[in-house]
């Protein structure tokens, strides 16, 4: 009960400031509102038993990629003059809501595969970072997180190769 | 619903204002040691005016001075600021720096409660994360100030947290390897017992030790990498345009991460709440023994006592005109003193009597809680974890102070190389030895070829 009620106050303050990213005007709030989502939908991980993705959530999005981009908006210096016109959101909202619409397909497609019935006996340790070590290194995933991986290094390797003028 | 309904959530409150409260107290005291920390060092007087009723108590009173006149002083808010982030980056700062706290350890159970905050999985890495969220603080004032001297010092602010996050983060890792777990509990557990359990007394531990404690100065900000508010380039950096409480908040949050920052490196690397050579199981079989232990302290009491009795030949003294109140300062001094002496010896004799072992919640509450386990050795336990947790804490911040008037501030090219071409391929090169002197010795040097643990 106690439980379900924390997670409709999350969720609810994680939507609202999903919808503050794209409704603020301020660079800077908008992305400060997508720092508070992530926040609560680490809120939402961990009533869900998961602290190690919550923990990852903070980590490495609100505390690092965040970062860098609230650093970016400052060093540009983006301020209530660069605000888009009417007609820049029209032209935008048609490939936003078409992504949006994609996205949703997408999401549905995935849920619809989903097992309905959960399996009786939740192991003890589920969400630890034990069991998910051992879902990743010695489970059935350990193909697709090396890929994964790689796919890192070729994108940090690609990265470098861009920006750099002359290596 | 009755009271073992309620008993729950009483603890988890009760765990909170300690942690809060255990920050909270030890911030007067360490501005106070900066002060003096400053003064002994550079050759000066140092805080010796504000006093009560005459009596300056060493300097103490500067702090209360301080928290008056900084309620009193009047709130500016400058007229060019974002107002909203600029009110809201003071409160980020000081409740991450709060929050930091809840997965360090006090000691291993009180009555079957875990002495910390908070259990969850992600321990240290929770504190990483933490740390993180600090930047924003930072940041946020810094860009919320509106001129260019304040962004500068939060883009400094930022760069440097980011930058040297990896290296800390990579640092833990090491621990992690050596204790099998994240959480500082499981990591202060393994460091009971020989002192050479602690992780710092490994080699991989060791280099993990100056790596991380150079990279909790870069986090806090301090000396000598406290580029953000270089006072000779920036003025006062990311916290110029802020006045009274909200740059009291600033300013306590510094302090409050020092003392995050030092417990942490004590859980990690020096055993967190454990004696060397003692374990709390053996404290709590011999609790009457450590009570009885106080009493040795007795006789440093009385010794500084006497030390406090001859400063009234000094000079200073002998030079006050007759009825003046400072006369009485040797004397305050000396009862101080001898009161803690008494007070040692009252815990002494009390050890003796076998006091602590007959101790039990039943006896406490008049028979209303009822609890077979007994009370007194885990009270023991718990004010020995919580003293030596608190003395490592201590001396961990006295370095960060001693450290602050001794260095000076590094460049900011300086600082970058520091970070990204020394200490992190040092901390990978290091992640990987561990690795493998892990696989080695997984019971650790000593305990492998001598076979003891």
């Amino acid at each position: 009960m106690f439980e379900a009620v924390l997670f409709y106050v999350f969720s609810l303050v994680a939507m609202m400031s999903g919808v503050g990213v794209v409704t603020m005007r301020n660079p800077i709030a908008s992305a400060l509102s997508l720092v508070v989502c992530f926040f609560f939908l680490a809120a939402d991980y961990v009533l869900l038993d998961a602290h190690f993705v919550a923990v990852i959530q903070i980590l490495v999005y609100a505390g690092a990629i965040m970062v860098l981009f609230i650093f970016v908006i400052m060093l540009l210096n983006l301020r209530h003059g660069d605000q888009l016109t009417f007609e820049d959101i029209g032209r935008r909202s048609i490939v936003g809501m078409g992504t949006a619409g994609l996205l949703a397909v997408g999401l549905f497609t995935a849920l619809g595969q989903l097992p309905v019935v959960l399996p009786a006996q939740i192991p003890a340790d589920y969400g630890t970072i034990a069991y998910i070590g051992k879902a990743l290194f010695e489970g059935p995933y350990l193909l697709p997180f090396e890929t994964v991986s790689a796919l890192l290094t070729v994108a940090v390797v690609g990265a470098v190769v861009l920006a750099k003028k002359e290596i | 619903m009755t009271f073992d309904d309620v008993l729950p959530y009483l603890v988890a409150l009760g765990r909170c204002v300690f942690a809060v409260v255990f920050v909270m107290q030890i911030l007067p005291l360490l501005i106070w040691a900066e002060r003096k920390g400053a003064a002994y060092i550079q050759d000066r007087p140092g805080p010796n005016r504000a006093h009560v009723m005459g009596i300056r108590a060493a300097g103490l009173v500067h702090t209360l001075n301080d928290v008056v006149k900084l309620i009193m002083k009047e709130d500016i808010v400058p007229g060019h600021v974002e107002k909203r982030y600029w009110a809201a980056a003071p409160v980020i700062a000081m409740s991450v720096a709060l929050c930091t706290f809840i997965v360090v350890p006090f000691g291993d159970n009180f009555m079957g409660y875990q002495l910390k905050v908070s259990d969850i999985d992600g321990g240290l890495l929770f504190v990483l994360a933490a740390t993180g969220m600090g930047v924003y603080g930072v940041m946020l004032a810094g860009w919320a100030s509106n001129n260019k001297f304040s962004l500068l010092g939060g883009l400094r602010a930022s760069a440097q947290m980011v930058s040297y996050e990896l290296s800390m983060g990579l640092s833990a890792v090491v621990v992690f390897l050596i204790a099998g777990s994240v959480s500082l509990s499981a990591i202060a557990e393994m460091q009971a017992g020989a002192i050479w359990n602690w992780t710092v007394f490994t080699p991989m531990g060791f280099i993990a030790f100056v790596l991380f404690w150079t990279a909790a100065f870069a986090e806090t900000n301090r000396t000598p990498f406290d580029l953000p508010e270089g006072e000779a380039e920036l003025v006062g950096g990311y916290h110029t345009e802020y006045s009274s409480l909200r740059f009291a908040l600033f300013f306590m949050a510094e302090y409050a991460n020092m003392i995050v920052a030092s417990s942490v490196t004590a859980t990690l690397f020096f055993g967190g709440y454990n004696l060397p050579f003692v374990t709390p199981a053996q404290l709590r079989e011999h609790a009457d023994w450590v009570l009885m232990a106080a009493a040795l302290a007795a006789p440093t009491f009385v010794y500084f006592a006497y030390e406090a009795n001859k400063r009234k030949q000094r000079p200073f003294y002998q030079a006050l005109p007759a009825g003046d109140a400072r006369l009485k300062e040797p004397m305050v001094f000396v009862g101080l003193w001898l009161g803690a002496a008494v007070a040692h010896v009252g815990i002494g004799i009390a050890g003796a009597l076998g006091l602590a072992s007959k101790l039990s919640l039943n006896f406490i509450s008049f028979g209303y809680l009822e609890s077979t386990a007994v009370f007194g050795p885990d009270l023991v336990t718990a004010i020995v974890g919580i003293t030596v947790l608190a003395a490592k804490i201590l001396f961990g911040c006295w370095f960060f102070i001693w450290v602050r008037w001794t260095v000076p501030r590094f460049r900011y090219d300086q600082l970058m190389d520091l970070g990204w071409k020394r200490m992190l391929p040092l901390a990978l090169g290091n992640v990987m030895f561990a690795a493998i002197w892990v696989a080695f010795f997984p019971t650790g040097l000593i305990s492998t070829l001598f076979g003891s643990k």
